[in-house]
């Protein structure tokens, strides 16, 4: 048994130490908004926070993650210190109409997130950055660099 | 983790979110009366009590934008306010949901979806909107005439008074159906065409989550499955041993189907650790199509195609003499382009979920061809077609992949299911994506053209080698005279004014599936006929723009008005610093036309990066603007992914490359500036799916070319040109 604090819930899984934790979030626990893109940790679809930052759950075995706390897009926006970024961006993704198929768009607002909690005015090269890694294979990039900017901005105004 | 409320909850919400679309419409109006507390006077509109209007789409939404685009048309026709919509996707059911641009089958593709929906829901909507208007007229004792619908309620202008619709539904679904009722004037649309009017219906589940995908289908008992597949096209399995991947815990049965190994396992998990634990003797399989093996390397096809290339192929269009235009032409050109063979790569690699019952065969999957998919499925499965159930589900993206006249990954898992114990889900992983065949035929172009003294063109001969996508499937009847359509789009119906200009095409077989992949044929001609033609303007001395202008002429309004759109917008003419060019190309498919302007910069070095394009499309009435310009910005995404760096090749048969390592997708990093304007346009509305993806490569080509004086005439072009 594997013991796991996803979203702030706590959780046994009866799954093998190296199951990614991908498997283990969709399998076990239904939460399906993590995507698998590649496996192979190359197109950022399966990402999510561990301990705040982004990580690709494809590549990272169940058993390293005991103890440490885990955020997907479910939980995000209660999640104590990913909240507020989370709400701006979700907002923002919303009236931008940044999705198109939408399957890497968890991805992409969990690199996001985790941007925003670190960096709350990312410039342009620090948007590259932080988001290079997460594929979109319907082109909506324009509207994700644009979104993070009104989200950003967003947040400034809330706490000035 | 508990267990099965959990799973039906998902169940549940699967179905309701994207589902099954049930119920009464379409039901005849007779077959409604005294029991209506809703509206449905046809396969697509339905009017709740409480006004909420739900519309039924027939396509699927694979990041298209088709859940937006068709329901404005119905809140617009039917005078609804875009917050009381919802979309229901559609069953299969090729009698009320044929695509209309395909005959009686029901399928998306082709960037047909606004084209062929456009009359049939305006006429859908305006029926249910006369509906009850007539019915509120009734009710407030007076004529038709005197009311008036607006914001989803029937006012009588006189007076003031007004019914909600959804007061009105009962009464009104006692009334005959209109079988002409009046369209709204163009003047009068608030929703239609206008900048900023709805947001995507999809962009909530798809920022949070919830969307509902392939690989989310919950049901009790699920069980998992994954493919071990042949490593080479052709191969044949000669020896399995599946005792070690049977004793790992989770694996349920190791089978094999016509397509491979199929490993079925209680989680997904399992499954991908019984196919790692298989132990398969591969062995090359009879030649097929008179080739073995080593036939089906890159080199050897390119030479093979190279020797076709030197002969007369079948015509594909002749206009007045081209090889005596040639033989007496002041100057020629001779040149040979070259594309590969290109995955579709989706983001959502392929699943389909299938349970057979008694009887029932039910399929979740976010398809594409519902019709030939429900017939493959029910021959499979040995059942009635109306036995199979098919739940269309969001697609993370298809190009065309989805949309297969095998049905062959919907096949796949219902012959899984028939030896399964119990409801299975078979996923694709990315190698399995990406080395699975079915991709964008490999293309050679010889082309030749003649100049007179003045530096006109007077003769063009074009030969196209690649294989036939159409030849050998259930639609080879389209194939006439030995010309598959697909193979030519775009070459054979060039716009130029050449007076002797010929094309030609070989369709070699070989044993590589091949499909449509985003803009079909024209993902090739274009970067062919746009390059070349590139390069008669340069050895005409003329520029790029005004050379393409004066070939329109007066016979393609549409081709010269993005032109001159783009080239305006993007400066044309303007001078730019050395090491940077700009390059154009202009293309019509799928009945739009599109230009792009592409702006490169070229390092010392060679290296080089795509800064800009400026793209101008006239694609009809544009009904929703943000998704036609998301549409052309997702289509040179596509296309210069492809142009820059896309490219499987083989070698025995084997495909080299197996994930976004080897077969890279374009990133943020890579991303240019793209402006899109869009022709204003009150034309019935035309395709915007494909056709933002022809123009990219040629016109990034033909920048680099301005920028360093080379040609480059193979894709992939990669990162760097040689310097000159
Ligand atoms: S699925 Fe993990 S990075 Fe692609
Ligand atoms: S929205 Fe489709 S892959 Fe990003």
């Amino acid at each position: 048994m594997i013991s796991l604090v996803v979203n702030g819930e706590r959780h046994k899984v009866a799954a093998p130490a190296e199951a990614p934790l991908l498997w283990v979030l969709r399998d076990a626990l239904h939460l399906t908004g993590t995507r698998f893109g590649c496996g192979r940790g190359l197109c950022g679809a399966c990402t999510v926070l561990v301990d705040g930052r982004p990580v690709r759950s494809c590549q990272l075995p169940v058993g390293q993650v005991d103890g440490r706390a885990v955020a997907t897009i479910e939980g995000l926006r209660r999640d104590p210190q990913a909240g507020t970024a989370f709400a701006a961006l979700n907002a923002a993704w919303i009236a931008l109409d940044v999705p198109q198929c939408g399957y890497c768009q968890s991805g992409q607002l969990i690199s996001a997130t985790a941007l925003l909690m670190a960096n709350s005015h990312p410039d342009d090269a620090a948007i590259t950055a932080a988001l290079d890694g997460n594929l979109c294979r319907c082109g909506t990039y324009r509207r994700i660099r644009a979104a993070i900017h009104r989200a950003a901005a967003a947040l400034a105004g809330a706490h000035p | 983790m508990s267990g099965l409320s959990r799973r039906h909850f998902l169940v549940l919400a699967a179905v309701s979110g994207g589902g099954l679309a049930v119920g009464v419409a379409g039901r005849p109006a007779a077959a409604r009366a005294g029991a209506a507390n809703r509206l449905a006077p046809n396969p697509f509109v339905r009017v709740a009590a409480d006004g909420t209007v739900t519309v039924v789409v027939k396509h699927l939404e694979m990041g298209q934008g088709v859940d937006t685009g068709l329901p404005v048309i119905v809140a617009e026709e039917l005078c609804v306010p875009w917050s009381v919509v919802r979309v229901r996707q559609a069953p299969a059911d090729a009698a009320r949901y044929a695509n209309l641009a395909f005959g009686k089958v029901q399928g998306t593709g082709g960037s047909t979806a606004m084209a062929n929906s456009w009359r049939q829901l305006r006429l859908a909507a305006a029926a249910a909107r006369e509906m009850l208007c007539q019915a509120g007229a009734l009710r407030l004792g007076v004529p038709r005439a005197a009311v008036t619908a607006r914001d989803g309620a029937v006012t009588h202008a006189a007076t003031g008074r007004t019914l909600a619709y959804g007061q009105l539904v009962a009464a009104a679904a006692e009334l005959p159906v209109p079988q002409d009722p009046p369209l709204k004037d163009p003047a009068d649309f608030t929703l239609i065409g206008k900048e900023g009017a709805v947001g995507r219906s999809d962009s909530r589940v798809k920022s949070d989550g919830s969307a509902i995908f392939g690989l989310d289908i919950a049901l009790p008992g699920l069980l998992t499955a994954v493919v071990a597949r042949p490593p080479a096209f052709g191969a044949v399995l000669a020896h399995l041993d599946d005792r070690r991947a049977q004793s790992l815990p989770g694996v349920q049965a190791v089978f094999p189907i016509p397509s491979g190994v199929a490993v079925v396992a209680d989680d997904t998990w399992s499954a991908l650790a019984g196919r790692d634990a298989l132990v398969l003797d591969w062995r090359d399989g009879p030649p097929a199509a008179g080739l073995s093996a080593a036939d089906l390397s890159t080199g050897a096809i390119r030479d093979r195609f190279q020797a076709l290339l030197a002969q007369p192929g079948r015509p594909a269009r002749r206009d007045g003499d081209a090889e005596a235009a040639l033989a007496t032409a002041a100057r020629r050109l001779t040149a040979v382009y070259e594309v590969p063979y290109l995955a579709h790569a989706p983001m959502e690699p392929l699943t389909c979920t299938v349970r057979l019952s008694s009887g029932r065969c039910e399929i979740w999957t976010g398809c594409q061809s519902q019709t030939a998919d429900q017939a493959a499925a029910a021959r499979a499965a040995g059942l009635a077609p109306t036995q199979v159930e098919i739940n269309t589900l969001f697609a993370g993206g298809s190009f065309g992949r989805r949309a297969n006249p095998t049905s062959d990954y919907v096949v796949e898992a219902v012959e899984i299911a028939k030896r399964a114990d119990g409801p299975v889900r078979v996923m694709w992983t990315r190698e399995d994506d990406i080395r699975g065949g079915y991709y964008r035929p490999f293309f050679l172009h010889g082309l030749e053209a003649g100049l007179d003294g003045a530096g006109r063109p007077v003769a063009w001969r074009h030969r196209l080698v690649g294989q036939s996508i159409l030849a050998g499937t259930s639609r080879a009847a389209t194939v006439k005279d030995g010309i598959d359509h697909t193979s030519v789009e775009g070459a054979a119906d060039l716009p130029y004014a050449v007076p002797n200009l010929t094309v030609e095409l070989h369709s070699p077989a070989l044993p590589v599936p091949v499909l449509w992949w985003r803009s079909v044929g024209h993902s090739h001609t274009a970067f062919a006929t746009e390059c070349f033609l590139d390069e008669l303007a340069a050895a005409a001395g003329a520029d790029p723009v005004q050379f393409r202008r004066a070939l329109l002429g007066d016979a393609h309004p549409r081709h010269r008005a993005v032109l001159d759109l783009a080239a305006d917008k993007a400066g044309w003419g303007m001078p730019l610093p050395a090491g940077r060019g700009r390059g154009v190309a202009v293309h019509a498919s799928f009945h739009s036309v599109v230009a792009e302007i592409a702006e490169v910069t070229v390092a010392a070095d060679g290296g080089f990066t795509v800064d800009r394009v400026v793209c101008a499309v006239d694609c009809g009435l544009a009904v929703t603007p943000g998704i036609v310009r998301a549409q052309m910005e997702g289509g040179i995404v596509f296309g210069l992914s492809a142009a820059l760096a896309g490219e499987l090749t083989l070698d025995g048969g084997r495909v080299a490359q197996s994930n976004f390592h080897d077969y890279p997708v374009l990133r943020l990093s890579r991303m240019p500036d793209i402006e899109v304007h869009i022709v204003p346009s009150a034309a019935a509305p035309t395709g915007v799916g494909e056709p933002g993806v022809p123009p990219i490569a040629p016109a990034v080509a033909n920048a680099l070319f301005a920028a360093t004086g080379r040609r480059v005439r193979r894709l992939p072009l990669g990162d760097r040109i040689q310097p000159i």
